[in-house]
């Protein structure tokens, strides 16, 4: 099973002995915090797990494989995910 | 932004003291990290998901020696961005 947002909001409502509602409220104001800073273009590094960072690609030429039409692809802004040392160890022991 | 500034901004925006604002940071980063660890995929809607990919062993040079070396099967965890997240980054 994937773990997903309502996981981790029960996780946080138990620690925090909250309301299921603020626990839910807290949550997206956290993802809001992560997200709002990557759209400004800044990283965010968390230590002992990861740097989430935004990376700008140049614009370049492209061709759509099913019609072998050649097409220019835009410079686009993307996010890319760097794994800690300590994260990785944990996985690969 | 780091983990405490993240921390510290989470405390301005939700009114919760620095201590149940590293509580709810730390918490999330422990069960992903958990979940991963377990093999499991994680996935967080409009922000991302990972799942664990395996790689096999291979041969690989020193770049700098040009000495062959053998790296041995890992894993690692794939990132893929979210929706909402690969909509607001891109200009």
């Amino acid at each position: 099973m994937a773990l997903t947002k309502t996981e981790i909001t029960e996780k946080i409502q138990k620690k925090l002995d909250i309301s299921r509602t603020t626990s839910y409220n807290i949550m997206e104001d956290f993802l809001e915090i992560i997200k709002g800073s990557l759209e400004k273009g800044e990283d965010v590094m968390i230590s002992g797990f990861g740097k989430f960072c935004v990376n700008e690609k140049k614009s370049r030429k492209g061709r759509n494989p099913a019609t072998s039409q050649e097409m220019n692809l835009p410079a686009r802004r993307v996010v890319t995910f760097k794994c800690s040392g300590k994260l990785r160890n944990l996985i690969n022991n | 932004m780091n983990k405490l500034e993240l921390i510290s901004t989470l405390k301005q925006k939700t009114g919760l003291t620095k201590a149940e604002a590293a509580d709810v940071v730390q918490t999330f980063f422990d069960s992903l990290t958990q979940a991963l660890v377990q093999g499991d995929r994680v996935e967080i809607r409009g922000l991302c998901s990972f799942f664990i990919k395996d790689y096999e062993s291979y041969t690989g040079r020193n770049p700098k020696t040009g000495e062959k070396v053998t790296i041995p099967p890992k894993k690692l965890p794939f990132f893929k961005c979210g929706k909402e997240l690969k909509e607001r980054v891109d200009f």
